[in-house]
């Protein structure tokens, strides 16, 4: 496991990191607006909870280093630009990182932009589905509000989604589904709020989903499932040694695709509309030529509130396949073979 | 940039794992059990409704029997007792003809005998008058002696 997340690491890193090369390479040639650090600084997670300009609501910077447990606000950092000791240890933001200045061990466990924004999301379902369930106590009453709007979606996701895929074992997964669905609904349509975390675009939170999914498929999973693996049904003999690492490989790429899907749809559309914004910046030369920058706004506003409203679609989107797909690759592994 | 950041897996594992448990106890189970409890209900209630409607059906088809069955019992009783009040009448009417007709005989019994009875007293009286008269005119006659001649011979000529 832990080789094939370096791997993705290197993988992912890789790419992204020919897009920030050629963007800084562009940037020292002529001396115009470079939108690449933007872009980046927006879609990655950080210390502080960025709003505009020089206004940031500071977070607790958790750090565990050495067996010492140590505990400040990151508006000690004042935005990377000093170093922060504590006994006898040092810390600084290299490259949006905290490091120990001389190399010791860091366990990161801070509460950053992601981990808030999380946590407020997390409440924020509390509220609205405790409430929802509470409207339930008065019985025999047609739905009505909040409960009209999310019961036809809950049944939804249960019935349509999670019992037509999984079949009749589905109570046991109901729960699981019904709560990753809601949790990436809420996060891709809070991500999407100005000045709001990318906690669904981000590889590590879709990867920590997609272990959920697959630890429940592991552990579910029935006789047929890993006979499957092994011995291929209708598979002829020459094809087996080709076969069987393919199904092996098979059981890693479906969580693996389902983290990949969820981060990079988010991802992008965050990355696409600042792209739109940042056009207004780079045909104006970064405010030298003004008119420029006037005459391709209204364009730029436009393909903007386009793709807003297409990334609106993508957050009920994306939370309905990785819950469809959850559902599915679950079906697969408790299901009765039928052959 | 794109990296696993150990601390914010960690964190979404806790947060997620907090979010599912309660989730679990304090809204999915109350809303999908008061929903399926709900949907029970209708069910119920539908298969109630369908029920009483066939029983409904029933009964008023129960009812349309019992009232062709009550009409056809007035329809039968009905023409009983026209037919009985027409044998009635007919009764009557032929006892009162009978009844008529022999007090029609009993009086023109009556009547012819009271004639009989009036013509033989009538008779009589004429008789009786004509006897006298008969006296009378012989006497009156007989006075003259010419005229007692004159009759006998006429009387003898009437008899030839």
């Amino acid at each position: 496991m832990l080789n094939k997340v370096s791997l993705l690491t290197f993988l992912i890193s890789l790419s992204f990191s020919l897009v920030v090369f050629s963007g800084e390479n562009q940037s020292s040639e002529d001396k115009g607006f470079n939108p690449t650090p933007h872009i980046l600084h927006h879609i990655a997670d950080s210390y502080e909870w960025h709003l505009w300009g020089k206004v940031s609501i500071p977070l607790p910077v958790i750090l565990y280093t050495e067996g010492h447990l140590d505990v400040f606000m990151s508006s000690k950092f004042h935005h990377g630009e000093s170093k922060v000791t504590k006994d006898d240890r040092v810390y600084k933001i290299d490259h949006h990182h905290i490091v120990e200045e001389n190399n010791k061990q860091v366990m990161n466990l801070s509460i950053t932009k992601n981990v808030a924004s999380m946590i407020l999301s997390v409440l924020l379902l509390f509220f609205i589905l405790i409430k929802t369930s509470r409207s339930y106590t008065h019985k025999k009453v047609a739905p009505k509000g909040l409960q009209a709007f999310l019961e036809p979606l809950i049944l939804f996701v249960r019935d349509d989604i999670i019992k037509s895929n999984i079949g009749p074992k589905h109570e046991k997964y109901t729960m699981f589904l019904l709560t990753v669905f809601f949790f990436i609904l809420i996060n891709n349509l809070l991500g999407l709020t100005p000045g709001a975390a990318n906690v669904t675009g981000n590889i590590s939170v879709t990867f920590v989903l997609s272990l959920f999914t697959f630890i429940i498929i592991t552990i579910s999973a029935n006789k047929g499932y890993w006979k499957h693996l092994v011995k291929p049904p209708g598979t002829p003999l020459p094809l087996l040694p080709i076969m069987i690492p393919i199904e092996i490989f098979g059981v890693f790429t479906k969580p693996f695709a389902l983290m990949i899907r969820l981060f990079a749809n988010i991802t992008a559309g965050h990355i696409i509309i600042f792209s739109l914004i940042s056009l207004i910046f780079v045909a104006s030369n970064n405010g030298a030529n003004a008119i420029a920058g006037w005459s391709v706004a209204p364009i730029s506003v436009l393909f903007v509130l386009f793709i807003f409203l297409i990334e609106i679609l993508v957050a009920f989107l994306q939370a309905y396949i990785f819950t469809l797909l959850s559902a599915v690759f679950i079906g697969l592994a408790v299901k009765e073979e039928s052959h | 940039m794109i990296s696993f950041d150990p601390g914010l897996i960690i964190w979404t594992t806790i947060i997620f794992t907090l979010l599912l448990v309660v989730l679990k106890k304090f809204a999915w189970k109350p809303i999908l059990h008061a929903v399926d409890e709900r949907n029970q209900l209708i069910k119920e209630s539908l298969q109630e409704a369908e029920k009483a409607r066939t029983e409904m059906s029933e009964l008023t088809a129960n009812n349309e029997k019992i009232m062709t069955q009550a009409r056809a019992d007035r329809d039968v009783l009905l023409k009983e007792a026209r037919d009985m009040k027409n044998e009635i009448i007919a009764q009557a009417k032929e006892q009162a003809n009978n009844e008529a007709e022999k007090l029609v005989s009993s009086a023109r019994e009556q009547i012819s005998n009271e004639k009989m009875k009036a013509l033989t007293e009538l008779k009589n009286q004429v008789a009786d008058l004509s006897i006298e008269m008969a006296e009378k005119v012989l006497a009156a006659e007989l006075k003259d002696a010419e005229k007692q001649k004159e009759l006998v011979s006429k009387a003898l000529r009437d008899n030839n």
